[in-house]
């Protein structure tokens, strides 16, 4: 029995298949994906994220160890500002893709639930002299993801603050039936939408209160569908300990000249070599889906290999992305996914597969 | 196809047999398990078939799934609709959903499959 999160009761009794993710019981699915993931492009989509690592920094020098330890530029945050780095080991390789949030009194941190206890050790680890006190408060909160273009007006009065005056990226400390809550205007599917994290105690109460507004819940199975149509990595997929954020083509997260962090001369010199695999998108011709861990071919010779694939709902097609060498990573390159022993043609497209539409 | 009438497989295909002709399908139970059904991959008319051996594949967006044969015979008429829409195969499992007619072997019967009674037995006593 993994943990569970105070949702789970919620959960089965809308009718929910649970899985073991990360180390937690979690929802798979309610109805269908692919209707949850409709549901979310085209309205609201109510996840429990609950299971997520939630780290806090406390003490004069929580900006240097997040600095220390975080591929962004965290310095350069204004109050509410949220903003997606990555904390690498000394190879440049990946230990977890996070948020680190700016609050009024303090920084905060989001993390991959499977790497909750991995980032906890590693902060303690590195943390040296530096006056800081990390906490986590994973099992005392709630955290849930309102995704679709419907979520800010559906959380409009939810709390005290209207998520759709925050800019997409921001958050505020508010109230939640009298207590304190925070609300962020963040998300994982690639659509405009809120995540709301309260204490423990008002987690039933604010997921039937967003349901009983029309999010339709949702589990992770439309959770890895949207996620991918956004083209969003996902850690032990897309990254892991031995993939550098660069050849990830998250460059944009990697602020090398903010100052030194754990990874950044590894990234100088893996910067220098132009042999290693790159992300790239892959759309199939047919509708069989190539799964992580199938190998991309060209002209039968093995030149990288899948990290996620799927069949995507709103663009009904088979996507995938994929690691593959340089030299067959350019748009528009013919190449195949060998999907159980026969070579189904693919191509290169650019990512991301889906971008929301903007009004 | 009425479903108290037709021969279950452990492996939850269906078996209605008119005749020396046997259609083919998957359970309810078997689709309610699998749902987001994107691809199912058929034989070819002509193929010959053996009980209890790989015929084809159904896939979902979660997982992939052998379908195996409940007689032995010979494939003589593929449901072509599924191509264009596999969710037949959910939406109307014992109807329009049908994945394929076997023209028994000679000889051939359906006394090693379930019957609706046994196949309802085994479906309660897997935990659903």
């Amino acid at each position: 029995m993994g943990l569970r999160t105070p949702l789970y009761d919620w959960h089965l009794s809308r009718g929910a298949r649970m899985v073991d993710f990360g180390g937690w019981d979690m929802p798979v699915q309610y109805t269908t994906i692919t209707d949850e993931h409709a549901a979310v492009r085209r309205a609201a989509g109510l996840f429990d994220v609950s299971h997520m690592g939630r780290l806090t920094f406390a003490g004069p020098d929580a900006l240097a160890l997040i600095q220390h330890v975080y591929t962004n530029d965290a310095a350069t945050m204004t109050e509410g500002q949220v903003r997606y780095g990555l904390v690498c080991n000394e190879r440049g390789g990946v230990r977890d893709d996070v948020l680190v949030y700016r609050w009024p009194n303090g920084y905060a941190m989001v993390v991959n639930a499977g790497n909750r206890e991995k980032i906890v050790a590693w902060l303690d680890a590195h943390k040296g002299t530096r006056n800081v006190e990390v906490g986590d408060c994973t099992t005392q909160t709630v955290m849930a993801a309102v995704q679709g273009p419907k979520a800010l007006e559906l959380c409009r009065d939810l709390t005290g603050a209207d998520p759709s005056t925050l800019g997409y990226y921001h958050g505020v400390p508010t109230i939640y039936e009298g207590v304190p809550c925070l609300v962020s205007r963040t998300g994982y599917t690639g659509e405009d939408g809120v995540e709301i994290i309260v204490p423990a105690e008002q987690g039933v109460s604010l997921f039937n209160e967003l349901a009983l507004r029309g999010a339709t819940p949702c589990g992770l199975g439309a959770r890895d569908t949207l996620r991918l149509e956004a083209a969003m990595p996902l850690y032990g997929h897309e990254l892991t300990e031995e993939i550098d954020p660069l050849q990830a083509g998250l460059g944009w997260a990697v602020k090398m000249d903010k100052g030194d962090f754990i990874g950044r001369d590894a990234l100088l010199r893996r910067k220098e070599d132009g042999s290693r695999p790159v992300r790239v998108g892959l759309e199939l011709e047919g509708k069989r889906i190539a799964r992580g861990g199938a190998a991309v071919l060209r002209d039968g010779r093995s030149v990288g290999r899948v990290t996620s694939g799927t069949f995507a709902p709103t663009l009904h097609k088979a996507l995938a992305m994929a690691y593959v060498e340089p030299a067959s990573s350019a748009v528009g390159t013919v190449l195949a996914a060998d999907v159980r022993g026969k070579a189904e043609a693919a191509r290169v497209v650019g990512l991301p597969f889906y971008r929301r539409p903007r009004t | 196809m009425d479903p108290q009438k037709l021969r279950y497989a452990k492996t939850h295909e269906w078996a209605g047999r008119e005749g020396d002709v046997c259609t083919v399908g998957l359970t309810k139970f078997a689709v309610e398990q699998l749902t987001d059904v994107i691809y199912i991959e058929l034989p070819d008319v002509g193929e010959p078939t053996a009980a209890g051996d790989g015929f084809g594949e159904i896939e979902s967006v979660k997982s992939v799934n052998d379908l195996y044969a409940p007689v032995t015979g010979e494939v003589i008429a593929v449901n072509d609709k599924l191509e264009t829409d596999p969710s037949l195969v959910s939406k109307d499992p014992y109807g329009a959903g049908w994945l394929v007619k076997i023209k028994l072997e000679e000889g051939a019967t359906l006394d090693h499959l379930m019957t609706a009674e046994q196949y309802e037995k085994q479906i309660a006593a897997e935990g659903h």
